[in-house]
């Protein structure tokens, strides 16, 4: 427990098959209601799947973990109902500062353009975040939680996986036609099935405390290179809902994580950076939480294996600096849940799920490079690199083209999925595979986004600039943006839609249910717009 | 445009001077940071990836045994 949050407990529900001999079945089951598993139940569950979720807790993550969450994530959020949430109670973000040494080196703003729904960052604490995700999987009535249930062995077969479980009133067997596996970062389910979990360590210990204060910085991110208060290392200053501020410290490899933990040791340093950023007498502040961790990126080398399937830590890991983590393992499920939601309906062969692994493989490299080449940064490995570091931060002040390689971590972005086997090739715009850009419109005098219209409904969508092609094959659902007011469209009134999307009136282009770009056709014919809804399904 | 390696500065010793005259009172730390500035500052100025890979091949060619 801490000062400012209690966690639930949730119930353990003795489930029918204790005691059973046969094992019970399941077509699609979660192993992990971490944030990753209990989106994926989400997620299904809005597209009609049940499923079973077990988790060998019974509550939600503890103490100081996930905190920012990027605007694609939101975005997915809003999608599954719990974005208005995440902006009423978490910290809303765009802008940072870096300082070095006794100075500020630049400061920067990740979203300085307006007409987007979700703005750059929002910071909440995971177990917020967990606990609304439990009450809307709960509210769906598809999605079966159970609690103090571990996943102690798999068998992994060609239809699926038996499953053993622990529970405190016994053990059962569960088979399920599909193990969708978010058991986070020290996976069973991947070392079941003899998985590698290659990558480096970095050399580097980091203390991370969580204090309640009331005190008057900005609603920004705040990072120091080698600041008077904490000479030699890094801080890193995030505030969070509640009163409650974020604080990292970088210790060194040689650091002692059992002394660096001890209370007063972190008071005073916490102390010293308060002192130290306002120039003023610390506030009065509680330590809420502190530990000490080392920060690894590494990956399997496939998430896809049969019909069981990784996703966020469980499939790849990276260092906090960029915040790709949780926002990584989201939109991993934001690229499943549909697939398998096809599948499992007859409407794609289950070879669709192949380009989850080549696109999530990609968006995992995409990530584990910028948290890799951030961290390098941040923990220079030898006196060039440190040089280098420093010779960057004392440039920034004075030079833009110097900002840019300041690197206090590359901030969480969606992916765009190049080479993806599903996107149709030709057209021209936005680049195959983007996630779709937001912007407002106006949709009968009332204020909207666009992103609401765009695979709100499960399906396909095909964004059509002044016109709708003459026929629609089915399966696909059809919006309208004019630069009038018409009945039935949305109206691009201050042009921020044609403009994001490098549109030209006459254009038709094909959404995915996740919102990423699969074909750009122009006044197509309804087979051309048919062949690119197939290719999107894999069925070419 | 590849890699430029025939003589190009009129005067060639004064730009050597003015290396040497820089790094004159520095210790090593700030002589590496001086270097890296320098680096940094002309690698942007050039702002050709390409010809900073041929640049950077060659530097590090320059050193083997
Ligand atoms: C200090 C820190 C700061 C971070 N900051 C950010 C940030 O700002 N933004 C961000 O996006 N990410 C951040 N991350 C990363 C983020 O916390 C993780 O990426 C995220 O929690 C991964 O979610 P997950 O559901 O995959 O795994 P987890 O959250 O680890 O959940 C796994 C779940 O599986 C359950 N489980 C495990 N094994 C079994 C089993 N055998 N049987 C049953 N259940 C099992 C566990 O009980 C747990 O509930 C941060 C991480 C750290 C450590």
């Amino acid at each position: 427990m801490t000062a400012t949050h209690q966690n639930p407990r949730y119930a353990f529900r003795r489930p029918a098959a204790l005691g059973s001999a046969m094992p019970e079945h399941a077509r699609v089951v979660i192993a992990g209601a971490g944030v990753v598993g209990l989106t994926m139940a989400l997620d299904l569950a809005r597209r009609g799947v049940a499923s079973v979720v077990v988790d060998e807790d019974d509550t939600v993550s503890f103490g100081s973990r996930a905190i920012c969450w990027a605007k694609r994530t939101l975005e997915i959020y809003g999608r599954l109902g719990l974005g208005k949430r995440f902006l009423e109670k978490g910290v809303t973000w765009s802008r940072g500062r870096v300082f070095f040494q006794d100075q500020e080196a630049y400061g920067f703003d990740l979203l300085p353009e307006q007409g987007h729904e979700y703005p750059a960052f929002v910071n909440l604490q995971q177990y917020y975040a967990e606990e609304w995700l439990v009450q809307a999987c709960e509210a769906t009535g598809l999605v079966d939680l159970r609690w103090k249930t571990r996943l102690a062995g798999v068998q992994h077969n060609a239809h699926g996986a038996l499953l053993h479980l622990t529970t405190p009133e016994g053990d059962y067997t569960l088979n399920a036609d599909w193990l969708l596996a978010c058991d986070g970062a020290r996976s069973t389910v991947r070392e079941a099935l003899a998985l590698p979990f290659l990558g480096q360590v970095f050399r580097d210990r980091f203390l991370i405390a969580d204090v309640v204060m009331h005190a008057d910085f900005p609603s920004e991110r705040w990072f120091w290179f080698d600041p008077p208060f904490h000479p030699g290392q890094s801080v890193l200053l995030h505030k969070q809902p509640d009163d409650v501020w974020r604080i990292d410290f970088q210790l060194g490899w040689d650091a002692d994580p059992a002394v660096e933990k001890q209370p007063e040791r972190v008071v005073a340093r916490v102390r010293a950076m308060l002192e130290g950023a306002s120039g003023l007498a610390a506030p009065p502040f509680e330590l809420e939480w502190v530990s000490v961790y080392t920060f690894r990126c590494r990956r399997l080398e496939r998430f896809r294996h049969g019909r069981v399937i990784f996703a966020g830590d469980s499939a790849h890991q990276v260092s906090p600096f960029g915040a790709r983590g949780g926002n990584g393992g989201v939109q991993d499920v934001d690229n499943l849940g549909w697939k398998l939601a096809a599948v499992l309906a007859g409407e794609a062969a289950e070879s669709l799920l192949d380009s989850y692994d080549a696109e999530r493989i990609l968006a995992a490299d995409e990530n584990i490079l910028n948290s890799t080449r951030s961290t390098d940064f941040i923990t220079p490995k030898n006196g060039a690199a440190h040089a280098y570091r420093d010779a960057v931060l004392q440039l920034a002040r004075g030079h833009g083209f110097a900002r840019q390689m300041v690197n206090s971590g590359r901030l969480s972005r969606p992916a765009t999925l190049h080479g993806s086997p599903l996107a149709t090739p030709g057209g021209e715009g936005l680049p195959l595979g983007a996630p779709a850009p937001d912007a407002p419109v106006l949709v009968a005098g009332r204020a909207d986004w666009l992103l609401r219209h765009i695979g709100a409904d499960g399906r396909f969508t095909l964004l059509c600039f002044g016109a709708v092609p003459a026929e629609v094959p089915g399966g696909i659902t059809s919006v309208l943006v004019t630069d009038d007011d018409r009945p039935g469209a949305l109206w691009d009134h201050a042009g921020l839609v044609a403009r994001r999307w490098q549109a030209r009136p006459g254009d038709a282009l094909l959404l995915r249910p996740d919102q990423h770009l699969a074909a750009r056709l122009h006044a197509p014919e309804a087979a051309e717009i048919a062949a690119a809804h197939r290719r999107a399904l894999g069925l070419i | 445009m590849p890699l430029q390696t025939e003589p190009r500065l009129a005067d060639p010793d004064a730009l050597y001077e003015a290396l040497m005259q820089a790094h004159r009172e520095l210790d090593e730390a700030r002589s590496r940071r001086l270097d890296a500035r320098l680096v940094l500052l002309l690698a942007n100025h050039i702002g050709d990836m390409d010809i900073l890979r041929e640049a950077l091949a060659l530097a590090t060619q320059g050193d083997k045994p």
